[in-house]
Formats: structure tokens, C-alpha cells, sequence
């Protein structure tokens, strides 16, 4: 990138923070623009995602929260003339690249949807569906990782006894879980959370959150929620956006305590959104 | 006579008449299936389902043939239409909602679920029995495959609609290509959905004639391969029941009877497979 332009991006954005300091960097989002056909839903997105950090972002629906995650693991790409443009580059990669096929970038950016998912058929398919895609695992080797995963996802301890029951027959909590469990199966360097406890009680919720915190050690976590509360619970850096652009981002204790913005002030005060 | 005293009294006289509509249908229906239980019953025997009809004046005789033949056809029929109606489905679900072929193949099944049979025995007349020269066993499970293959096609596009688009993010969100991710996943979500299809588009042909007399005709022999006239229950029961003789008339019965007890037994199954799957969905 040439010299000009880069000042002109300083200078477009030299009023939000968008670096995450010392921390290692895992993902960098650079001009980040994104299409629904015509209608533009993200402008000019800049900022990095700090790797074993929790980053989350908040914002009123339809900001776009969702939208902006989605492009990490290039999930609009399933439909027409949705397109993005910009760099999001993970590990020095630009992973919207089109010469990085969907398949490998999945494999290492894995995602837990707002409503579980649990595929038809029992648990311990549900997790081996995923290791299977990938590797040509032995069968006892399977087993080991299944347990894993589960044990990853604090959930073995609640379903050892019924491996070969149907996804379907547990809690939603436990079917939230399950699908962590199975998304950290197949060892993603990155998970992407989509609100995923807005279908779920206050413990199941509980639960997923100190799961969270666990998960941090091992995976980059980036997390969209539209509760205020669990954002500053669970996160180090804090996204906050309104209608496609980013407004503020920063370390979670700052963002919540001393934002630069007064509408981010607002939003979170509850005085808007 | 006040407002609301007006609109009570239009009410009852209403209800009642829609009631006594519901009663009349579900009456001649009783009628229908009470008489061919009745008559047709009678004539279910072991001679029935065991021996070749018997020539015109004796007594006796059965519809093997005919049971197997009717069999052999709707198997092949489901052979035929089942993948290609279960692909042409896919299809339509997954790549060709907005597409224009996909809203021509929508709209091409939808005429060809309401085509009257008779038209498709005569195009499979045109097409296979006057080039190959005779009737014939596979001409009849062609056209027979014809008309399940809409059915087929629709019921499963719409299964296949019904799995939430979540399901299919989470799968390829693990990095499953598209074709694991429906064949691993989705039509297993869809299984009980597309299996209820096929039972339904079997039950449809199970009781077709027009086709058939255009297609397979009738014979009263054991068939020695699809490749020649072959007896068939629909067939049969058309022609016995225009016949003069009382044994075939007997005949007749018997096979309406089991005509409409394994469409009704089809019916039945599918009832109780969605109910089943609509209590796993929730």
C-alpha cells in the first residue's frame, strides 16, 4: 500500500483506536466493507482482534454486528451477490482471498450460531462429523478426541453415559455446549460466536460464559452479544457499532468506563439502542 | 330482531349447514370403503393370492399374476422416480430457488402433478409401446414413474426447505463441502419428510388405470419378464367389473379391496411418521 493512502486511512480513522496495544495480533480487519448486493452493510471497519483475547462486539440490532463477524469465516459467501471488500488478514494472510479455499479457512475459523444447532443424530456422531471431514482419524482415535471436545466444552461430565442418544434430546444449554464442543473438535485457531446465548436461560448462560473464559487459553475468541452485562463479563476488548461503521473500540475496562464516544456512553448507559 | 340475536342465528344456520356438508362427505366415504370391504372381502381367499385367473364359466381362480405384476411395476416405477425426483428436488431446494430453470422445473412439476394420467399413457404409448412394437411391463413403470416423479420432486424440495438454514451453516461452518454437508446432514434432517413422499407417490400410482391400459395392458398369464404384457390389479379390476361373469366380478371386489387398503395402509403410515417427526422437530 502506498504512502499516500495509508495517511488517508490514518487520517480517516485517527479518531478510533482500532490496535490492540502489546497483545499478539490474530486477525487484522482492514477497510472492511461489505455488500448486500447493492445495499452497503459495513463501512470501512478497521480494527485487530488480539490472539487468546475475548473481543466482543455490541451494538443496536442491525448495526452490523453479525455481518462483520460473518466475513471472518466468509459464511456470505453461500449467497448471491453478497460480497466483501477490504483485508482481513490472519497471520499475515488475507483471508478474503479467493484463492483460499472456503473449506481451510473453516477448518481453522469455527463458528456457534445464535440458536444450537445439534445435527440429526447423536452426540457422539455429531462431534466425530466434524473430526471426519478433515482427517482419517482410527476409530479409537475418534473416541479420545470426541472425549476431548467434550471435556473442552464442559459437557462430558453431563453426557458420558449417553453418547448415543440424539443431540435433540438435550437441554439447550447442553446443545449449545454440544456445538462448541463440536466446533473445537476440529482445532480452529479462531471461534466466532453469534449471540450465542440469546436462545438460553440465565445458568445455561452462566455456563457458556466460564466456558468462555476457559477457552481463551487455547482459541481467539470473538464474540457478538446484545447483552451489555455479558460483554463486560467476559471480554478484554469491546467493539462497539453502529450502522456499519465501528464507533469505538478499545480494552473492555476503558469502552465501558471512560468511552471515548458519547454515543458509545449512551448505548451503554441504555440511554439508546 | 336485534343485531347480535341476527348474527347468533346466522351462526347456528351456518354451522349446521357446514356440519351436515362434513357429514355427507364422510358418509359417502363410509359408504365406499364400507362396500368394498364387504364385497371384496369376501372374495379374499388363499386361491386369491395364489392362483392364475380362471378362464371365463369356472370356478374358482385367482389374481396372482396380477398382485405381482402390480408389484413389480410400482417397484420399478419407485426405482425410476425416486432419485431423479429426489435430485430434481435438491435441486430445486438448494441451487435453483431463484434460478430460471429452477422456476420452470417448479412449474413444470406442478402441471404434471395435475396431469390427467390418461395423457401420460398415451404419450408413453407414442414413445416406447408403438417403437418397441408391443406392451409391456417396463412401459407401464415408465409411465407410472412419470407421474411419481412431480410428486416425488416437490415433497422433497419442500422437506428439504424446511431444515432450518442454521443446520446448514453450522455444517459447513466446520468446513463440510456443500455435497457432505447435504448428504451427512440435511438429508438426514429431511429423511422421515422425503421417505413420507415416496410412500405418497406409490399410493398415488398404486391405483392408477388409465396409464397402464395404454402402457402394460393386461394378460392372464405369469409374467416371464417386464418385457411383455403383464397383468396388473387395476387393470384387472377394470376389465372383471365390465365382464358378464359373477366369479370375475368377485374378483373385482377382491382386488379393490386390496387396492384401497394398501393405499389407505400408505396413508395411514405417513400420518404417523410426520406426527412422530413433528414431535422431534420441536
Amino acid at each position: 500500500m502506498c504512502a499516500l493512502s495509508r495517511g488517508q486511512e490514518i487520517a480517516q480513522t485517527a479518531t478510533i483506536n482500532s490496535g490492540v496495544g502489546n497483545d499478539p495480533v490474530k486477525l487484522s480487519v482492514r477497510e472492511l466493507n461489505f455488500y448486500y448486493g447493492e445495499k452497503q452493510a459495513l463501512f470501512g471497519n478497521t480494527l485487530e482482534i488480539a490472539a487468546n483475547r475475548v473481543t466482543a462486539f455490541i451494538g443496536p440490532s442491525g448495526c452490523g454486528k453479525s455481518t462483520h463477524i460473518r466475513t471472518y469465516n466468509r459464511m456470505y459467501a453461500l449467497y448471491k451477490g453478497f460480497r466483501a471488500e477490504g483485508e482481513i488478514l490472519m497471520d499475515g494472510v488475507n483471508i478474503l482471498d479467493p484463492k483460499i479455499p472456503d473449506l481451510k479457512l473453516r477448518h481453522q475459523i469455527g463458528m456457534i450460531f445464535q440458536k444450537p444447532t445439534p445435527f440429526p443424530m447423536s452426540l457422539f456422531d455429531n462431534i466425530a462429523y466434524g473430526l471426519r471431514l478433515h482427517n482419517r482419524y482410527s476409530d479409537s482415535e475418534i473416541e479420545g478426541r470426541v472425549e476431548k471436545a467434550l471435556r473442552d466444552a464442559a459437557l462430558w461430565e453431563e453426557v458420558a453415559s449417553k453418547l448415543h442418544q440424539p443431540g435433540t434430546a438435550l437441554s439447550g444449554g447442553q446443545q449449545q455446549r454440544l456445538c462448541i464442543a463440536r466446533a473445537l473438535a476440529v482445532e480452529p485457531q479462531v471461534i466466532l460466536m453469534d449471540e450465542p446465548c440469546s436462545a438460553l436461560d440465565p445458568i445455561a448462560t452462566g455456563k457458556i460464559e466460564e466456558l468462555i473464559d476457559e477457552l481463551k487459553e487455547k482459541f481467539t475468541i470473538v464474540i457478538v452479544t446484545h447483552n451489555m452485562q455479558q460483554a463486560a463479563r467476559v471480554s478484554h476488548y469491546t467493539a462497539y457499532m453502529y450502522l456499519g461503521k465501528l464507533v469505538e473500540f478499545g480494552l473492555t475496562s476503558t469502552v465501558f468506563t471512560n468511552p471515548a464516544s458519547k454515543q458509545t456512553e449512551d448505548y451503554i448507559s441504555g440511554r439508546f439502542g | 330482531m336485534n343485531v347480535t340475536s341476527r348474527r347468533i342465528m346466522i351462526n347456528k344456520i351456518v354451522l349446521t349447514l357446514s356440519g351436515m356438508a362434513a357429514l355427507l362427505g364422510l358418509f359417502m366415504l363410509a359408504w365406499i370403503l364400507g362396500d368394498v370391504a364387504v364385497k371384496g372381502f369376501s372374495a379374499i381367499n388363499w386361491q386369491f393370492f395364489t392362483e392364475l385367473p380362471a378362464p371365463p364359466g369356472t370356478i374358482g381362480g385367482g389374481l396372482a399374476n396380477a398382485i405381482v405384476g402390480t408389484l413389480l411395476m410400482t417397484l420399478t416405477a419407485a426405482l425410476i422416480a425416486v432419485p431423479f425426483g429426489v435430485m430434481a428436488g435438491t435441486y430445486l431446494s438448494e441451487f435453483g430457488r431463484e434460478t430460471a430453470l429452477g422456476k420452470v422445473a417448479r412449474f413444470i412439476s406442478d402441471i404434471l402433478v395435475s396431469a390427467p394420467s390418461i395423457v401420460i399413457g398415451i404419450f408413453v404409448y407414442l414413445v416406447l409401446v408403438k417403437p418397441m412394437g408391443h406392451f409391456s411391463g417396463w412401459a407401464g413403470a415408465c409411465s407410472l414413474a412419470i407421474i411419481m416423479l412431480p410428486v416425488v420432486s416437490r415433497t422433497t424440495e419442500e422437506m428439504l426447505r424446511l431444515v432450518p438454514h442454521e443446520m446448514r451453516e453450522a455444517a459447513l461452518a466446520l468446513g463440510a463441502p456443500y455435497w457432505k454437508m447435504m448428504t451427512g446432514v440435511i438429508y438426514r434432517a429431511a429423511s422421515k419428510g422425503i421417505f413420507t413422499g415416496v410412500i405418497l407417490a406409490v399410493a398415488r400410482v398404486a391405483g392408477e388405470t388409465a396409464p397402464l391400459l395404454f402402457t402394460c395392458l393386461n394378460s392372464p398369464y405369469w409374467m416371464h419378464s417386464m418385457n411383455e404384457p403383464m397383468a396388473n390389479l387395476t387393470v384387472v379390476l377394470f376389465n372383471y367389473a365390465m365382464s358378464p361373469y359373477d366369479d370375475w366380478h368377485r374378483l373385482a371386489w377382491g382386488a379393490a379391496f386390496l387396492i384401497t387398503m394398501a393405499v389407505l395402509i400408505a396413508n395411514i403410515t405417513t400420518r404417523l411418521l410426520l406426527s412422530g417427526g413433528k414431535r422431534r422437530l420441536s
